[in-house]
């Protein structure tokens, strides 16, 4: 009884090592295939407009919505104190270091990793990955680095323009309708927000938040049980996992960029 | 999936707000549009104290923003704050006797650097010491003092 749950520990720990030394060698599979994409940029260019054009719309949307409920509860906090000049700070401040990359990362695993992994969950059910492995194509290479690299290079731009369209949110909220002062909601944020602080770390964030989710999302449908019950685990495992690794990161990044 | 013309067009539209974004996070939202960093010429000045007075913080004269505090040093041999100011270079007017404050933005805001302007005919130069400096003005003092001299008044 007790060796058999012991064995049960042993075998779920054997499980979770080997899953992650399947990613570790997907991943460098994944990035061997970059001459061989650069090649061919017109993989990339199809994957970017799947991951990152069709990912437009919830971005901004939210984006300016994200923008405009920080800046009302911002005020309402701020102008208690008598400082509701500092909105714009606080607003781009939350926006560019957190919400920025960390909201459009969860949006980009909804959207846009799940997709990833039913796609090739199910190329993987149809036998479309064994059928280019018989035509000595390398599905590696041929299918999952082009949509790689469209999300690692689709986040940071989403990303950016999450916070873009926030502080414009934020600013319509704060000086459009509460009536904070134009001059000071601008002049306090440029005031306070550095570029190479605020702004870089911002980006090496949703860099390393796109990589991440483009990875995860990938890995779970190449790891797939090929039935149809095994791709919908897939694509739930892709969103929980991602939402995980993406808040449990941002924890280890801030600590790092602005902690201590 | 759209033709390839179309989400080529798309694609490059995408990638162009993407660079967009992050140049208006720069230069409407970050201080890079203000980075002046080279540019100006600096002063010195030696404060007594300079309360919690810090880097990058605004030089102003009649409230209008002349410059930055480049750097803080501390004097050894006069135990004094040693501050650099930068000042942009189409303010070169500015009189040699010119007084230096430490001032405080509001009851609880930052600390800024505030300059009272002399009357010799003189301007300053790259590299020339304020004489003039006023410490900054720190709450605790204040309220000793005013303890002191309410426990004087009750002596009496």
């Amino acid at each position: 009884m007790l060796l058999d749950s012991l064995a049960n520990l042993g075998r779920l720990g054997l499980a979770i090592l080997a899953s992650l030394g399947r990613a570790h060698l997907l991943l460098l599979g994944i990035l061997s295939g970059l001459p061989a994409m650069l090649a061919r940029p017109r993989l990339l260019l199809a994957q970017i407009y799947n991951l990152g054009v069709l990912s437009l719309l919830i971005i901004l949307v939210s984006g300016l919505f994200v923008g405009m409920v920080l800046s009302l509860q911002g005020h309402y906090v701020l102008s208690q104190f008598g400082a509701a000049e500092s909105l714009g700070v606080m607003v781009a401040a939350s926006l560019v270091r957190e919400l920025g990359p960390v909201v459009t990362a969860l949006l980009f695993a909804g959207r846009a990793g799940s997709a990833l992994t039913a796609e090739i969950g199910l190329m993987k059910a149809t036998e479309q990955l064994s059928g280019l492995e018989m035509m000595a194509v390398d599905p590696v290479k041929r299918v999952l680095t082009p949509r790689f690299f469209a999300g690692l290079i689709s986040m940071p731009l989403l990303a950016a323009m999450f916070s873009a369209v926030g502080v414009i949110g934020g600013w319509f909220v704060g000086v459009g309708l509460l009536g904070v002062d134009d001059g000071a909601f601008w002049g306090q944020m440029q005031n306070k927000i550095d570029f190479n602080e605020d702004l870089v770390n911002g980006v090496i964030k949703s860099l390393v938040f796109g990589l991440v989710v483009t990875w995860i999302a990938l890995y779970e449908g190449y790891d797939a049980t090929p039935t149809s019950a095994g791709v919908s685990r897939a694509t739930t495992r892709t969103v929980v996992q991602s939402a995980l690794a993406i808040l449990g990161l941002d924890f280890i990044l801030t600590a790092l960029m602005f902690g201590a | 999936m759209a033709p390839i013309r179309l989400s080529e067009i798309l694609v490059g539209a995408f990638m162009a707000l993407g660079f967009v974004a992050l140049f208006f996070l720069a230069m409407r939202v970050s201080n890079l549009s203000m980075a002046s960093v080279d540019e100006g010429y600096t002063l010195t000045a030696k404060f007594d104290n300079i309360g919690s007075l810090r880097v990058r913080a605004p030089v102003s004269m009649a409230g209008v923003r002349l410059g930055r505090v480049e750097a803080i040093d501390f004097d050894q041999e006069t135990f004094q704050a040693l501050v650099t100011l930068r000042i942009e270079d189409r303010y070169d007017q500015i009189p040699n006797d010119t007084f230096a404050n430490i001032y405080t933005a509001g009851l609880l805001g930052e600390q800024y650097v505030g300059l009272d302007p002399g009357g010799s005919p003189d301007p300053l130069r790259n590299g020339d010491r304020i004489e003039f400096t006023q410490s900054a003005l720190v709450l605790e003092q204040m309220i000793g003092q005013f303890l002191l001299s309410k426990a004087e008044e009750g002596g009496e």
